[in-house]
């Protein structure tokens, strides 16, 4: 079997954003939507302060709130894991947004664009399907997809890889099947500390956060 | 709207959907307490005709509004799906009652209580509102349905008199309500402005209950004359149902804040390259 996470080293990520305008860039999303956000957070009062960037999206979960939830059966998890959304048969009630914990998912009721009018490529990559239903982050499944039919291994080739891993210009991100011991995510999972976000919850976040090495004295 | 770390308001569901709930309680509360109280087929209309209204407005909600049929779908799981299965069932039974089938009313009591557990659960599954996520909350709010739709039924039959099996369902369900809503509230963890807002809205759902429950005790205990009887009985009513309303209203729209983000551990600074590592 195959499960394709995604995995975040906060020691790594500037908070430079650069994979939230890659996923724009590559999913088209109108102006205020995010699949791929990066948080900036500060912790403690002066002057003991730390500073945090916290890549956020789509968490992929192992038990998605939204698929349970979805009255249209438009929300699915595929057997890799991953949440898709048919924009076909989503009908707009927004459930799946009030039910997600890691606030992924956006309904946006009519088209908007960067500078008030539709600019060319705007009109090019307009999808109305995509207007009045919820959309968030795919994990650029039809780049995976189409890699996979090509022979290729997602999160080692590029063209197989999501926009936002490719576009990590400090390789906080990584992606690959964590059901594969060999795979990149597998082993920055075993060689660091890391956690899930409200892993109370039991969703089963298939978005991983890596903090610090394992057996390390300086452990925080 | 910012976007974390701290919590925030959900912007997805609005008035239009608070509509659904504060109508579809009081509604299906309406239809059970008019097949309690043998009233006539008019009364159960008036309630299921509240649920389609309800139904109306969240349906005014939907970004795809003309495949809103694609809703029943999933029955299996979601409960927003099993609501709209209930629905029609119910409307049918009241329907029915309409035109005099035997034990029709008792159908549609019993379909009334099964929609406003629906919708109950259908609110305590959003994982992602820790205010609504509450398990305490399903019982609250069927407790609440019960004693609007008992409320709606005194301001609505204020012309008559009330039985006492009525006066009496109403004060154990206005304690019911109480209790529930302290059990809830003590375990609801939420952010600071949401628990303001329910706790505003408490206060004025505690009046609503209490003084009510008040007034069905004085009701019991010595019975009044006519008048200061119905001007008590429509008084009580109209604040239990106001009260509930008012509580749905607000959990909906104020008190919907998500949790945010949380990091349990800050990242340790100062890695080599993943592959020199």
């Amino acid at each position: 079997m195959t499960r394709w996470a995604m995995v975040a080293d906060l020691r790594r990520c500037v908070g430079c954003q650069t994979c939230t305008a890659a996923c724009k860039h590559a999913n088209a999303t109108p102006p205020g939507v995010q699949w791929r956000r990066v948080l900036d957070i500060e912790v403690g009062e002066y002057p003991d302060v730390q500073r945090a960037f916290v890549p956020v999206g789509c968490q992929h979960c192992d038990e998605p709130p939204c698929a349970d939830v979805c009255p249209t059966t438009a929300t699915k998890k595929r057997d890799d894991g991953i949440v898709t959304i048919d924009y076909d048969i989503c009908i707009g009630c927004a459930y799946c947004a009030v039910a997600c914990p890691y606030q992924a998912r956006t309904k946006t009721m009519r088209a908007g664009f960067a500078y008030g009018q539709a600019s060319e490529h705007e009109v090019q990559r307009r999808d109305d399907t995509r207007l009045a239903v919820a959309t968030k982050c795919t994990f650029c499944v039809e780049r995976i997809d189409d890699g996979l039919a090509r022979g290729l291994t997602p999160g080692v080739d590029p063209e197989a890889t999501p926009a936002c891993v490719n576009a990590c210009i400090s390789e906080a991100l990584s992606f690959g099947d964590l059901d594969d011991p060999d795979s990149n995510v597998s082993r920055a999972l075993a060689e660091n500390q890391h956690f899930r976000m409200h892993e109370e919850l039991g969703t089963g976040p298939g978005f991983f956060y890596l903090w610090d090495r394992k057996n390390t004295e300086s452990a925080a | 709207m910012t976007f974390g770390p701290n919590p925030w308001q959900q912007a997805s569901w609005d008035w239009r959907a608070a509509c659904n709930f504060m109508a579809g309680g009081a509604g299906s509360g309406l239809v059970v307490c008019a097949a309690l109280a043998d009233s006539p087929a008019w009364l159960l209309a008036a309630g299921a005709g509240v649920i389609a209204f309800g139904l109306f407005a969240v349906w005014l909600e939907l970004g795809r509004p003309w495949r809103s049929w694609r809703v029943i779908r999933h029955g299996a799981r979601s409960w927003m799906s099993r609501e709209a299965l209930v629905a029609p069932l119910l409307f049918a039974a009241v329907a029915a009652a309409w035109f005099g089938m035997p034990g029709a009313s008792w159908a549609a009591a019993l379909l009334a209580l099964v929609f406003v557990t629906c919708q109950a659960r259908l609110l305590q599954a959003a994982k992602g509102i820790p205010a609504w996520r509450e398990p305490r909350l399903v019982p609250l709010l069927v407790f609440t349905a019960l004693a609007e739709g008992i409320g709606a039924w005194l301001v609505l039959s204020a012309a008559s008199a009330v039985p006492h099996r009525i006066w009496i369902s109403f004060a154990i369900v206005l304690m019911a309500r109480l209790a529930l809503w302290h059990a809830w509230r003590r375990n609801v963890r939420t952010a600071p402005r949401a628990s303001a807002a329910i706790d505003a809205a408490g206060t004025v759902f505690k009046l609503a209950t209490l003084l009510p429950l008040a007034a069905a005790l004085v009701a019991l205990a010595s019975p009044l004359s006519d008048g200061p009887a119905r001007a008590l009985q429509a008084l009580a009513g109209a604040l239990a149902l106001g009260g509930g309303l008012w509580f749905k209203y607000t959990l909906v729209t104020r008190a919907g804040f998500n949790q945010g983000f949380a990091l349990p551990h800050l990242p340790v600074r100062g890695v080599p390259r993943r592959q020199e590592a």
